[in-house]
C-alpha cells in the first residue's frame, strides 16, 4: 500500500486548511481565497526566485509549528515562508501586519508620480488596488517625487521608471524566457532603474511579457499606449494556432477594432500563459482570431462595468403570444407609396438624408 | 594591562614577512591541528572558546561551524568577510595590513576544521593595496608548503583567494557578499536557506569576519577552555576595538572585555581622553549602526552598574537605556557635536548604501534624510520629529537583511536620547545655524531606580 502523503495543518486568520508540504504561506492564504490572501506585489508564483522583496505580503507567525510553537519574532514574508504543520498564522486578524502594510504602501507611493490619469495601467493596476484596500488616504511625504533620465526600450515596451517599485519581475521573466536578458536593474537603493545601460532595445520573441508581469504602469504596450482606457474596452477570450506560443489570448475590444492584445491572467492577476510577441503586437485584427467568449471579469474590477458578461439577448416572444402562429405582412408601404426607396441605402449617403436623395 | 592575543606580535619588525612571523611562533596552529586534531576536535575548541562573530552581530562561531551541513560529494567553502564598510571601523584593515599571516593562518585552520578546498577573502574594493600584501601572504605560505595539496601529508587541499567587492557596504552582509562572489549583484538573499546549507554556488558555506578567524589561531594555540578564562561571562577573548572621533589617540585596540568604557576612554593605555579638556557628550560604542547613548547612559547603566566593555554590559538595558558591541567601530563625541548633524550623516550612508531591493529600506532611508536635512538647517517641523520616529519603526524588521534595521537604530536612539536637541533645532532655526546645543544635561548623572 502506498503510504499516504502527510498533509500540513496551517491555521491563517483562524481558518485551519491542508496543504502539502512545502507550500508557502501565501499560496496556502490563497487556496483559503478572498481577504485572508495578503496582497503580492512582487511574487509571482510563475517566475521562479520571485518574491521577498515588496514586503507587502508581511504576515505574523502566531506559532511556528506544534513541534515548536514559538511565534517568529519578527513578521515574515509570507510568499517565501513555507508552512509547517501546525504553523498559525495571522494575516487581517493581527494589529502588527496591518500596521506595517500601512507603512509598506506608504512606502511605495512615496516615489510613486501617482500621474494614473494618464496612465495607461490605470485600472488594472494592482499598486492602485494596493493603496485602495491598505493604504492611508494622503501622504505625509513633502519632498519631490524623484524623477529618472528617459530611457528607450524600443518600439514595443514604453518604460517609465517613475512608476516602478523595482519588483524584480521583469528582470525574472527575461531570464526565464528568453536566451538572453538584456536589461536589468542598474545602481542601487532609491537611484536603482530599470534599463538596458548601453540603450538597446528589447526584440526577444518573448519580451513582450514583461508588459504583463509588471503589476504597475512602468512597462506597458506601446501599441496601445493613450488609444483607450481599459475600462471602455471589453475582453473577449480568443486564440489562435501559433507556431510559437499557446495562442490563448484576451483580445481587448472596443465594437468590432482590437485595441490590444494580453495574455489571460487567472484571479491572482498572473498570466495563465505566455504569449509571443507576434500575437502581441502584430494581430490586431479580429480575422486573426478565433472568438471564445467575454473573459470573466471580477467584479471587483472597474473593468466589469463596460462588460456584457451575463448579458443575453431577449427571448423572442411574438410567436408565443400568437400561439404558434408566424407574423404576417399585412401591407408592404413600398406597394402603395413612392416614399423611402428600397433602392437607397441610407448608410450610404454622404450627410443626413435630404429629400433630394429619394428623387 | 590587558592581555593582547592578536596584535601582540604586530609591532615586530617585519612581521609581514613569512620569515620573521615564521619566526615568531606563527603557523603553530596549523602544526598543532593538522599534527594532533581532528577537523571535529578543531570545531569543539573553538565552541569551548566561546568565541562569538566579531563582524557585528556577535553570533557564537562554534556554533555556526557545527550547523554547516555537511552532504556527500559536495564541497563546502569558507569565505572570509573584509568588505569592512561600517563607518567607525577599522580593525579588520589594521590586522590585515599589518600581521596578514596571521588571518591566513586562522583561515588554514578553519578551513581544515570545516573541510573547505577552496577558501575565499572577500575584501572591500577601497582596501587595494591590502589585496597585494595579502596575495604575498597567500603566495609565501604556498611556497612553504603551508597551502596546496596535500598540506603536511594529512591529504587536505586547500587554496585560498582573494576578490575584491566593488565597495558596496551591502556586501558586507553574508548573503549579499556570496552573491557579489558568485559575480552577480550584491543583493542580499532571502533567508532561509541560510548560507550553512546553501551558500556559495548553492553549496554549504560557513562566512565569517576577518577577526574571528584571526582568533581561531590563539584559540588552537591556547585551547579553547583557556581562551575561555579571558573576559568575563559570554564574553571570551580578546576584542579589537578601532577608536574614533574626539578622543587624543585614535586607533586599533585590543582589550580583553573586562575593562570599563571610562577606563576604556580616559586611560592613558587606550583613548587617552577627549582633547582639549573638552567634556564627553555622546559615544557610538560598535559601529554607525548601534545605538548612541549619551554620557550619562555610557558609563553607568540605567541600574546603576559600571559598563563594561563587552556584548552583555554593553546591552545592558536593550534598546531604551543601551546599545550594542556590534562590529567594534567605537566613536566619540564630545560637547561641541551636534546630533542632528551626526545623525544626518549616518542616514545620508545608509540611503546611498541601501541595496534598493525592498521597499521600507529603499524608499525610508532616502525619506529620513530629507527630514533630518530639513531639520539640520533649520526648516524642520516638530511634527518631523514623530514621522521619523515612525519612519523608522516601520522599517525595523520589516526587512530582508539588517541593513534596514541597521539605518533605522541610529535615528531611533538619536531621537530616544537626544530629542531635545532636535526639538531645539525646530524651535530655534536660526540660531541653531550658527551654534550647537551643546552639552545640555546629556552628562548629567540619571536617578538610579532604587531596588527593594
Amino acid at each position: 500500500m502506498a503510504e499516504e502523503k502527510k498533509l500540513f495543518k496551517v491555521t491563517i486568520d483562524n481558518i485551519t486548511i491542508e496543504v502539502e508540504p512545502g507550500t508557502s504561506i501565501l499560496n496556502a492564504a490563497r487556496m483559503i481565497g478572498g481577504d485572508v490572501a495578503p496582497p503580492a506585489m512582487c511574487y509571482y508564483s510563475k517566475l521562479k526566485g520571485s518574491g521577498g522583496k515588496c514586503r507587502t505580503c508581511l504576515v505574523e507567525v502566531a506559532a511556528g509549528s506544534t513541534a515548536d510553537p514559538r511565534p517568529m519574532p519578527k513578521l515574515v514574508a509570507s510568499c517565501r515562508t513555507n508552512v509547517m504543520d501546525g504553523m498559525v498564522v495571522k494575516n487581517i486578524t493581527s494589529e502588527r501586519v496591518i500596521d506595517a502594510r500601512n507603512g509598506v504602501v506608504e512606502f511605495l507611493l512615496l516615489n510613486h508620480p501617482l500621474d494614473c490619469p494618464i496612465c495607461d495601467q490605470a485600472g488594472e493596476c494592482h499598486l492602485q488596488d494596493l493603496s485602495y484596500d491598505h493604504g492611508k488616504e494622503g501622504t505625509r511625504y513633502e519632498f519631490n517625487r524623484r524623477t529618472f533620465k528617459k530611457h528607450d526600450l524600443g518600439p514595443y515596451i514604453q518604460l517609465h521608471m517613475t512608476r516602478c517599485i523595482l519588483c524584480y519581475r521583469c528582470v525574472f521573466t527575461a531570464d526565464q524566457l528568453t536566451n538572453k536578458r538584456v536589461h536589468g536593474v542598474l545602481d542601487r537603493g532609491d537611484h536603482a532603474e530599470i534599463a538596458t545601460y548601453i540603450e538597446k532595445s528589447l526584440d526577444n520573441d518573448f519580451i513582450g511579457n514583461v508588459i504583463d508581469v509588471c503589476p504597475v504602469g512602468a512597462l506597458t504596450d506601446k501599441t496601445f499606449r493613450f488609444k483607450n482606457r481599459v475600462w471602455f474596452l471589453k475582453p473577449v477570450d480568443a486564440h489562435r494556432d501559433c507556431p510559437k506560443c499557446s495562442g490563448k489570448v484576451t483580445l481587448w475590444n472596443r465594437g468590432d477594432e482590437v485595441f490590444r492584445v494580453t495574455a489571460r491572467k487567472d484571479q491572482w492577476g498572473e498570466v495563465e500563459d505566455w504569449i509571443c510577441n507576434e500575437c502581441r503586437f502584430e494581430k490586431k485584427s479580429t480575422n486573426d482570431w478565433v472568438i471564445e467568449g467575454p473573459t470573466k471579469v471580477s467584479r471587483q474590477s472597474v473593468i466589469s462595468q463596460g462588460h456584457y458578461e451575463g448579458l443575453k439577448m431577449p427571448k423572442e416572444t411574438l410567436v408565443e403570444v400568437l400561439d404558434g402562429r408566424k407574423p404576417r405582412l399585412l401591407m408592404d408601404i413600398h406597394d402603395v407609396s413612392e416614399v423611402n426607396k428600397p433602392t437607397v441605402d441610407l448608410s450610404k449617403i454622404a450627410g443626413p438624408a435630404h429629400s433630394d436623395d429619394f428623387k | 594591562m590587558g592581555r593582547k592575543l592578536l596584535l601582540e606580535k604586530a609591532h615586530v619588525p617585519g612581521i609581514r614577512s613569512y620569515e620573521v612571523y615564521r619566526r615568531e611562533g606563527g603557523y603553530a596552529s596549523v602544526e598543532k591541528a593538522f599534527k594532533h586534531m581532528s577537523p571535529d576536535l578543531v570545531t569543539e575548541e573553538v565552541k569551548k572558546s566561546g568565541l562569538r562573530g566579531r563582524g557585528g552581530a556577535g553570533f557564537p562561531t562554534g556554533m555556526k561551524w557545527s550547523f554547516l551541513a555537511k552532504p556527500e560529494g559536495v564541497p563546502r567553502y569558507l569565505v572570509c568577510n573584509a568588505d569592512e564598510s561600517e563607518p567607525g571601523t577599522f580593525k579588520d584593515r589594521y590586522l590585515m595590513e599589518f600581521i596578514p599571516h596571521l588571518l591566513i593562518e586562522g583561515l588554514i585552520v578553519a578551513s581544515y576544521a570545516l573541510g573547505s578546498n577552496r577558501t575565499y577573502i572577500y575584501i572591500r574594493g577601497e582596501y587595494a593595496w591590502i589585496v597585494d600584501i595579502l596575495e604575498q601572504a597567500i603566495a609565501e605560505a604556498n611556497a612553504n608548503g603551508w597551502l596546496g595539496k596535500n598540506i603536511m601529508g594529512t591529504g587536505f587541499d586547500c587554496q585560498i583567494y582573494v576578490q575584491r567587492g566593488a565597495g558596496a557596504y551591502i556586501c558586507g552582509e553574508e548573503t549579499a557578499l556570496i552573491e557579489s562572489l558568485e559575480g552577480k549583484r550584491g543583493n542580499p538573499r532571502i533567508k532561509p536557506p541560510f548560507p550553512a546549507v546553501k551558500g556559495l554556488w548553492d553549496c554549504p558555506t560557513v562566512v565569517n569576519n576577518v577577526e574571528t578567524l584571526a582568533a581561531v589561531v590563539p584559540i588552537i594555540n591556547l585551547g579553547g577552555e583557556e581562551y575561555a578564562k579571558i573576559g568575563i561571562g559570554k564574553s571570551t577573548g580578546t576584542k579589537l576595538i578601532s577608536a574614533c572621533g574626539n578622543i587624543n589617540k585614535p586607533g586599533v585596540f585590543e582589550i580583553d572585555m573586562t575593562i570599563s568604557v571610562e577606563e576604556f576612554i580616559y586611560s592613558e593605555e587606550y583613548c587617552g581622553g577627549i582633547p582639549n579638556g573638552k567634556k564627553l557628550k555622546a559615544c557610538i560604542p560598535g559601529g554607525s549602526s548601534v545605538p548612541i547613548l549619551p554620557a550619562n547612559l555610557l558609563f553607568k547603566t540605567a541600574k546603576g552598574d559600571t559598563r563594561i566593555m563587552n556584548y552583555e554590559s554593553l546591552s545592558d538595558g536593550g534598546f531604551a537605556t543601551g546599545t550594542m558591541m556590534g562590529s567594534g567601530g567605537f566613536i566619540v563625541l564630545d560637547e561641541d557635536q551636534c546630533v542632528v548633524r551626526h545623525t544626518l550623516t549616518l542616514a545620508r550612508f545608509y540611503r546611498h548604501e541601501s541595496c534598493g531591493q525592498c521597499s521600507p529600506c529603499r524608499e525610508g532611508t532616502g525619506w529620513m534624510e530629507k527630514i533630518l536635512k530639513n531639520i539640520e538647517y533649520g526648516k524642520g517641523k516638530k511634527s518631523d520629529i514623530d514621522l521619523l520616529w515612525d519612519i523608522q519603526r516601520k522599517i525595523e524588521g520589516n526587512t530582508i537583511c539588517p541593513l534596514g534595521d541597521a539605518a533605522a537604530w541610529p535615528v531611533a536612539a538619536a531621537i530616544r536620547h537626544f530629542r531635545d536637541e532636535f526639538e531645539w533645532h525646530v524651535d530655534n532655526p536660526v540660531e541653531s545655524q550658527s551654534r550647537n546645543f551643546g552639552l545640555a544635561h546629556y552628562a548629567d548623572p540619571r536617578p538610579v531606580p532604587v531596588t527593594a
